[in-house]
Order: C-alpha cells, then structure tokens, then sequence
C-alpha cells in the first residue's frame, strides 16, 4: 500500500521526458476540487507522538462505514504549524481547523460536520479574550499575520504523494529553469531577489552560488545543510517532514546554476520521520524521470543522496558538515580555502540550508521583483520562526522580514500563556542573544539584531517570562556550547569551559563581583579567537544577558541573590499541599493557617510552587 | 587482557553477515562510508562495542583508532550496552524553561540509574537528549520511539511501571 498509484501509460509509471509531460500528468492528477470535502490531518512529529495515526486510522474507519470514502478525501500533511494545540485537523473547502482531537473525538466530527455539515463548536480554538469562536483558520490571529512562502505546501499536500505536489506546480520552476534560462541568468535572478541563507549568518544566495559556479572543476556538488542543530528550532524539520519535494528541485536548480550534477543532504539521525519521507520523495522522483539523467530531455543530469549526521551540534557548520560527510569526525577546517573553491571531497561545494532552498521554487515561478518587495531594505523575503518557551501558541509562524517582534509573539504567539509579563526573547540559540522588551518594536531582519547583540541563527525563539532566570538560561547554553566544541581549537575547547566553571560558581553563590569582569574579557576572547561559527558566537548568549541584565549577574555574585521560595500570606489559603509535598519537610503551618518556609533548609526543588493551587509560592 | 577485549570471534556471526553483506552493496569509496556503517553496526548490534568497531575498521581498511576516533565524537554511537528501553528526556532549551530537569532528575530516581547508562534490570538507559525539535510539547520525554509530551515529574513513576509491567509480561 505504500506505493503511490501514478498516473499510467500501459504498465509503466508515468516518466516525464519533457515538460509537456510534466503539463498532461499535472492534468491527469487528482485535486482537491475533485473531491466535495477534503479533510486534512497533520502528520508532523509532534502531532504524530499526539497519535494523529489513530486520528487517520479511526477516520478511514468511519468514513467507509458512511459510504463516504469516494467524496471525502483524506490527506496526511505535514506540519500546520500550530503545533502546541495538536493534533490538528483542517476541513477544507470551508476551512474549519479542529484543535487537540483525540481518537475519540472521530465520529462526531465525521456525523457532525462531514454528514450534517454543522461545526463541532467544542473542538474549536478558542481565541484569548475574544467570546465568539474563530473557525476558519485563515481568519485565526495565528494565521492570519502569517505569509507563507518557504512553508508554502507544509499543511497543505501529503509529503508522501508526489502527484499533489506537482498539481501545486512541483518541478515547474526546475522545468522553466532548464528551459528558458542560463546558468549564468540563473545566479543573476537569484541575486536580483536578494535572498539571503536562512541558516544563521545570512550570505546572498546567488552570491554563494557565483563564486562556486566561477571556479574550475570536473565535479562540483550542491549540498543542502539539513543539520539543525539549534535547540528550540525546528523549521527545518517541518519542512522536511511537510513538503520534501520542494528541497529536491531547488537543489536541483542549484546544481545547475552552479554547474553540479550530484546533491546530497546532510540531515540530522534524529530526524526519523523527515528522512524517511526525504527517501521516498527521492525514489518517487527517480522513477518519474525528475531526478536523473537528462532530465525534461535535456543534457542537465543530477542525483541526490542522503547523508546522515550523527548527534554533533558543530556539524551544522559547513566546513565541519563536509568533514563528517566525508566519513571524519566532525572538526571544522579554516576558511579559506571556502568550501566554494575546495568542498566536499575537496571539489568546489555550495552548503545551503533548508529554509533557503524552501524558498527557490517559489522565487523562480513568482519572478524576483515578487520576492524583493517583500521584506525590509537588505533582508527580503520572508523567516520561518520557531516560538517556543512561556507562549500560548506555540508552533511554527512564517512571516515578512520586518515584522516586530511584538507582532509575532502577542498577535501571532498570543501572549503569555497565564498573562505575566514576558521579559525577554532569547533568539538565534545558542548562538545567539536576548531582545529585551524595550525593543520588542524593533522590525525583525539580520541587520537589526546583529546591532542588538543577537542573530537571526536558524530562527528559534524562546519567549522568557519574569519568573525566568537569565543567569540559569545562559548556563544552559554555555552547558550546551562546552559540551558540543569538537575540540580543534583552544579559546572554544577551554575558553567556553572556564566560562561555565566561572557562571557554576556564581549560580552556586561561591562567586565574587570580578568573576563579572572576568566573563566579559574572557567572551570576547573567544569571539575573537575562535576558529569557527561555534566558538565565535558561544559567549554571546552570556554577553547579552549581562548587558541586559546585569542586575540578575550582580545578585549572585554580591551574594545577594535570594535562593529559596517563600510563601505570600496575603494568598495562602492553608491547603497544607505545599507542606505534604515537601521533600525536605521546611514547610510548616497548620490547616487553614498562613504556612512558612524555613529559608535555611529549603533547597528551592520547586515541589511547593508546583503544588500550590492558588499561587501563593513566590519563586526566589 | 587486551587481546580479550579486541577478540572479535565473541560477535554474533549471523549480523556479522548482515553487516558485510551491506558493506558490500555500498558504492564508491566505502571510506566515506563509516557513519553510515556504524549507524548499520549500531542498528544490529545495539551498541558498538570495541571489538565490533576494530571489525568495522577491517572491513573498510581503516586504522582502529580513526573508528574509535568517530565513534566517541559523535553522541549518537554507545559504546556501552543500552536497556530494552531507551528514555530520552530532552534538554533543549523549550523543554529547559518547563521543567524538563525536574522530569530526568525523577527517571533517575525511579529507575535507579544514572545519565547514559543502564539500569541494574537491564532495562532502562537514561540519556540527556539535544533538542528533538517538539518544543511545541514540552517538557518532553521519549521511551524508544514513543514520544511523551507536556510531561510532568509526577507522571514518572506512572509512566515507568507501565514498561516495567509490560517487560514482566514478556
């Protein structure tokens, strides 16, 4: 049951050898508009461990006992993006978007509105302060300020059947590129649109790909940068997992714009589901003649293979992404020589990430004027941002570069889950730095948050509250970064790991005010020092939140930082739960009395505030 | 003692065949090729013990410290026998923000062993994991393939007599 029913010609799957046979197969190809209802159901990662397999299951079920398998069409997506309120099923043409549907929530949605076409109201997302229920989703404030581009086909088609993404024009860019343009006119549309790489530091495009197709060599290789690393980001996951096809062609027309003929993408071995779909995608499009040997009947041949990572964040740097291809352990190498002159197996590469290539398709069918007028002046296009961390929606938003940071996470994001106030955004991972709230108005683009002291990075974005502790979030990283330095240098290998020693010993209460001085010297040591993107941008999440919150520093190193939790006479109710939960027994008072910590022996486990159900524990 | 260590007539011969028949299948330079061999070798044997990785060193026609040298650097390669079950609890930095240290530190507690290795029963290993990319769920924690979302320290114990009473009905 898993091979997918192409459109035949006697036996034979259908192969394109041109692209009118591209046009005839697109026509033969079922539709959504073939169907009275489609119901489409995220298949993602997170909404697939919320067992959305039972949902499909259970649907399949119902749907033939109604004698309704013929009308309705079932469509397993990727990822909607909204992914904190999964699992998710969309019914389109009228676009009611259900939240958080168990396995036994199926029959009524099927007898309900697929049989009696009346909504299930209780399984609608329920705006914050609004009373009246939103069910299209196009008008939902999650979707509504989002502009998807790179995320164009995820939640829309099912990854898995190439036919549905061709009926949304797959492989029609690739066929307009290797028809009507030059390599050389190729590199010039990419330059004209100013897409810049969305992995991190943000190189044009076309750039990258004008100073490989520049240097001389019988081999040349286009390697797609599928290593996301980053914690908190998973763009490129969803991407992968939701419309694979897309990353295939733009790589596609990337090698030939480049003048390449192999591909290969590095992705993460923890990326299951996305690589299984990335090798499906790639047999079906081998065996319809689009990836291969003269591919649309002309003297342009590629092939694509996979390459597995294998738990290494620095990996994600190209250099060292290549070393790890070639079977090394991963060290990065320094540059120059770029992987643009020696690359993989020392011939001339381009690394671009996933995100970028996302992008390509659209920008050759749309034109590059199309793509340059979205955005701010020298970041066009649009970003896939990850919000993660204390926000009510969390998921995964597409919007224009330029947006504010204010926009994203209040009108798209919807605030803070409990309504507290959100202190600070930690953007760009480890890698990268917090914005604070006095510049949660600032207009998001790779310029504006290199002057902040942040980076754009892959795109994740943890949203902090005031409960929050700025000096635990930048040991986190800085526990992250010393752990993944692979070694090669000195400033990354010992630099980062004095760094964490140094913020232990203050978050233990052991430091002194010149432990402050010292982090500082010592950071921007390493970001000068170091001899790749890991090492050169580890301290900056330390480094940004001493600017911003040096109060929160000087706290633990004057020794005054409080470290244990008290109680607010004021809301204690006597409930005597904090005290029963307790695993150091510090917590006395008798029942439907105010209770007390002793400060001395609580050792701040959390366990009361946990407990407490009417929020009288007050964190330290 | 260290002959005994490296004695590779101990391994299993049968996946000792699968392992070289898809040494075989594979093209071009079979160099290149040692991640993805080891992912194999990891696959059929659980975990990669020395001797299997001075045998993979053979077949490929590499020195044994190069392979030793991939193996540790990569967090993805045991050199250590694993559980039956595998609990990951992640550690990125969504799942940090919710209590995800709260939620390892109980694993631990209940299944009595430490980060990265086995529990006395043979059962559990317990790993601190990078981000799996479901942020959107956490805290998460996942036991082999089974993701557990939106977890909380107490549900633990709940969730870890469920495999241990599944592993005593096998």
């Amino acid at each position: 049951m898993w091979m997918i029913s192409y459109v035949t010609i006697g036996v034979e799957p259908m192969k394109v050898k041109s692209v009118s046979d591209l046009n005839s197969w697109k026509s033969k190809c079922p539709k959504k508009k073939d169907y009275k209802i489609n119901v489409l159901v995220c298949n993602g990662t997170s909404c697939m461990s919320s067992e959305s397999e039972m949902i499909i299951k259970m649907l399949e079920k119902e749907l033939h006992t109604h004698g309704l398998d013929i009308d309705i069409r079932i469509i397993k997506t990727g990822c909607f993006g909204f992914c904190g309120q999964g699992p998710i099923i969309k019914i389109e043409p009228d676009n009611t978007t259900y939240v958080q549907v168990k396995v036994e929530d199926i029959p009524e949605i099927v007898e309900e509105h697929l049989i009696k076409q009346t909504i299930v109201s209780r399984l609608i997302y329920q705006e914050p302060d609004q009373t009246d229920m939103v069910h299209d989703s196009s008008e939902m404030n999650f979707y509504a300020k989002q502009m998807r581009v790179a995320l164009r086909n995820c939640g829309e088609i099912d990854p898995e059947d190439i036919e549905q993404y061709i009926v949304n024009d797959g492989y029609f860019a690739l066929a307009k590129v290797l028809k009507e343009y030059t390599p050389e006119e190729v590199i010039a549309l990419m330059k004209d649109s100013g897409l810049r790489g969305r992995g991190g530091g943000g190189f044009y495009t076309g750039l990258k790909w004008e100073l490989t197709r520049k240097v001389k060599s019988d081999e040349k290789y286009i390697i797609c940068n599928a290593d996301e690393g980053d914690p908190g980001a998973f763009m490129d996951r969803s991407i992968l997992e939701g419309d694979p096809h897309s990353i295939l062609e733009a790589m596609m027309i990337a090698g030939y714009a480049i003048g390449a003929n192999n591909g290969l993408v590095y992705i993460r071995a923890e990326y299951g589901v996305a690589t299984n779909r990335l090798r499906k995608a790639i047999q079906d499009a081998k065996e319809a003649g689009l990836i291969g040997k003269n591919i649309f009947g002309t003297d342009f041949s590629f092939d694509i293979e996979i390459k597995l990572g294998a738990g290494a964040f620095v990996c994600g740097e190209e250099t060292a992404l290549i070393r790890s291809m070639e079977g090394f352990r991963g060290e990065p190498d320094k540059k120059p020589p770029f992987p643009s002159e020696q690359g993989f197996r020392d011939k001339p590469s381009s690394v671009n990430n996933v995100e970028t290539f996302a992008n390509i398709p659209a920008i050759i069918l749309n034109g590059p004027e199309w793509f340059s007028k979205i955005g701010t002046k020298y970041s066009k296009g649009t970003k896939v941002f990850a919000l993660a961390g204390q926000i009510r929606n969390n998921g995964l938003v597409e919007v224009p570069m330029g947006t504010t940071f204010r926009e994203i996470i209040y009108d798209i994001g919807g605030g803070h889950p409990e309504g507290k106030a959100i202190k600070a955004i930690q953007i760009g991972g480890p890698s990268g730095g917090v914005i604070t709230k006095e510049y949660f108005d600032t207009k998001i683009d790779y310029d504006s948050l290199l002057s902040m002291g942040a980076m754009m990075g892959s795109g994740g974005m943890i949203i902090m509250d005031e409960d929050d502790d700025m000096v635990q979030i930048a040991k986190f990283y800085l526990d992250f970064t010393q752990d993944e330095s692979c070694g090669k240098c000195t400033p990354c290998r010992i630099g980062t790991k004095r760094m964490f020693e140094i913020l232990e010993r203050l978050v233990n209460l052991e430091g002194s005010p010149e432990d402050l001085e010292k982090l500082s010297v010592l950071g921007e040591n390493i970001k000068n020092t170091s001899l790749c993107g890991l090492g050169q941008t580890a301290p900056n999440p330390v480094l940004s939140t001493m600017k911003y919150f040096r109060e929160e520093y000087e706290a633990y190193a004057y020794r005054t930082k409080k470290t244990s939790y008290t109680i607010d006479p004021k809301k204690c109710v006597g409930c005597t739960k904090c005290a029963r939960n307790c695993p150091v027994e510090c917590i006395k008072g008798n029942v439907r009395e105010v209770h007390y910590i002793d400060e001395s022996k609580c050792i701040a486990c959390g366990a009361c505030y946990d407990a407490c159900p009417v929020n009288a524990v007050i964190k330290p | 003692m260290r002959r005994k260590i490296l004695d590779m007539t101990t391994l299993d011969e049968n996946l000792l065949k699968k392992l070289d028949f898809y040494i075989e299948s594979l093209e071009g330079d079979k160099k290149e090729h040692l991640i993805h061999v080891l992912h194999k070798a990891q696959g059929l044997f659980g975990y990669l013990p020395q001797n299997l990785q001075l045998y993979v060193a053979r077949a490929l026609d590499l020195s044994g410290a190069r392979v030793n040298g991939v193996v540790t650097f990569y967090s993805f390669f045991n050199e250590k026998p694993v559980g039956k079950y595998t609990i990951s609890v992640c550690m990125g930095t969504a799942c940090f923000v919710k209590g995800a240290d709260k939620v390892l530190n109980r694993v631990i507690e209940v299944t009595g062993a430490n980060k990265n290795e086995m529990s006395e029963d043979g059962l559990f290993t317990i790993k601190d994991v990078r981000c799996i990319g479901a942020c959107g769920l956490a805290p998460v924690m996942t036991i082999n393939d089974k993701v557990y979302g939106k977890v909380k320290a107490k549900d633990v114990d709940d969730i870890i007599r469920h495999y241990r009473s599944r592993a005593n009905e096998s």
